[in-house]
């Protein structure tokens, strides 16, 4: 806990907001670069094996994929809301902010179980008996579904954890309107995995 | 409290940009009905690159922040760009 002493304001430590979100950017390129190892993967092999990328790509429901896709960009809308909210001091919309983007999160995720269950009760999942039957370029899409849209997923879950110590920070007022960068750079953390999805979507979702 | 951000967005500007994507989302997915080829994809990914913009620059704040968080997207786009390029050179002259 940090003091608020005199002499200890002394002692108190340095504060750098903007390294703060430099840091946090850096760490964000790692990310995608991660992601864009993927993307490259998924680009040499939709080139090498076109036709079989769009049959497989039938199987997947567009709708769901738009339906997520509409979600994440709401839940980036309240979380840039909740930012706003705490600069101007309001700091219940603030809270309210983040839970619906809490809430934004667990559709999303609740989507993604009921798109992979659906696919695995047909059979469809790596390693799958159905799957090695198929032609090289259906099992590369759907490995590749599988483990990009999986990641993505962890990275959504993460999210909603930090997202939720932010609330609590928030409600024990260690965020407040004149120290929010931990709030911002959660945010900046949010935008992109709503940012990875601007992607992913398209790429599998939209190959009709 | 410096340099963080003297500018704060209000509220409306939040929701037209979230309206913008909506909309660039619903013109995506109607372009990808319509069968244009390879064309299709080039636009898919115009339009995802479009939507990236408006997040980037003002839901992550890149447009109202110092230049060098610029820079450093800069930077890091140029690098996958290059990493993007070298391996389908690579690839498409085996």
């Amino acid at each position: 806990m940090s003091n608020h002493g005199t002499e200890a304001a002394l002692l108190h430590t340095h504060r750098d907001d903007t390294g703060a979100k430099m840091g946090m950017w850096l760490f964000l390129f790692t990310e995608v670069l991660l992601f864009g190892g993927m993307f490259l993967v998924y680009a040499v092999y939709r080139f090498k094996y076109p036709d079989q990328f769009h049959i497989a790509a039938m199987e997947l429901n567009t709708a769901v994929g738009t339906l997520n896709t509409i979600i994440l960009l709401t839940s980036s809308l309240t979380v840039a809301l909740s930012i706003a909210a705490i600069q101007k001091g309001n700091r219940f919309l603030a809270m309210m902010m983040l839970s619906a983007t809490l809430l934004f999160a667990c559709m999303f995720m609740v989507n993604k179980f009921f798109e992979w269950s659906t696919k695995f009760s047909h059979g469809i999942y790596p390693g799958s008996k159905e799957l090695l039957a198929r032609p090289n370029g259906q099992i590369l899409f759907f490995g590749l579904y599988y483990v990009m849209t999986g990641l993505h997923g962890l990275h959504v879950l993460i999210g909603m954890v930090i997202l939720t110590f932010m609330l609590v920070f928030i409600k024990g007022k260690t965020i407040n309107p004149d120290n929010y960068i931990k709030l911002e750079n959660s945010g900046l953390y949010w935008h992109l995995v709503d940012l990875i999805w601007i992607f992913l979507f398209p790429l599998f979702y939209l190959i009709q | 409290m410096e340099g963080n951000t003297k500018h704060n967005i209000g509220y409306g500007t939040y929701i037209l940009v979230w309206i913008a994507l909506l909309a660039f989302t619903s013109i995506t997915v109607t372009i990808a009905g319509v069968n244009l080829g390879m064309f299709t994809l080039f636009i898919a990914l115009l339009i995802a690159a479009v939507k990236s913009a408006l997040v980037i620059n003002i839901f992550m704040h890149i447009r109202f922040d110092e230049p060098i968080f610029k820079v450093f997207l800069a930077l890091s786009g140029l690098t996958l760009l290059i990493i993007f390029s070298l391996t389908f050179l690579d690839y498409i002259y085996r």
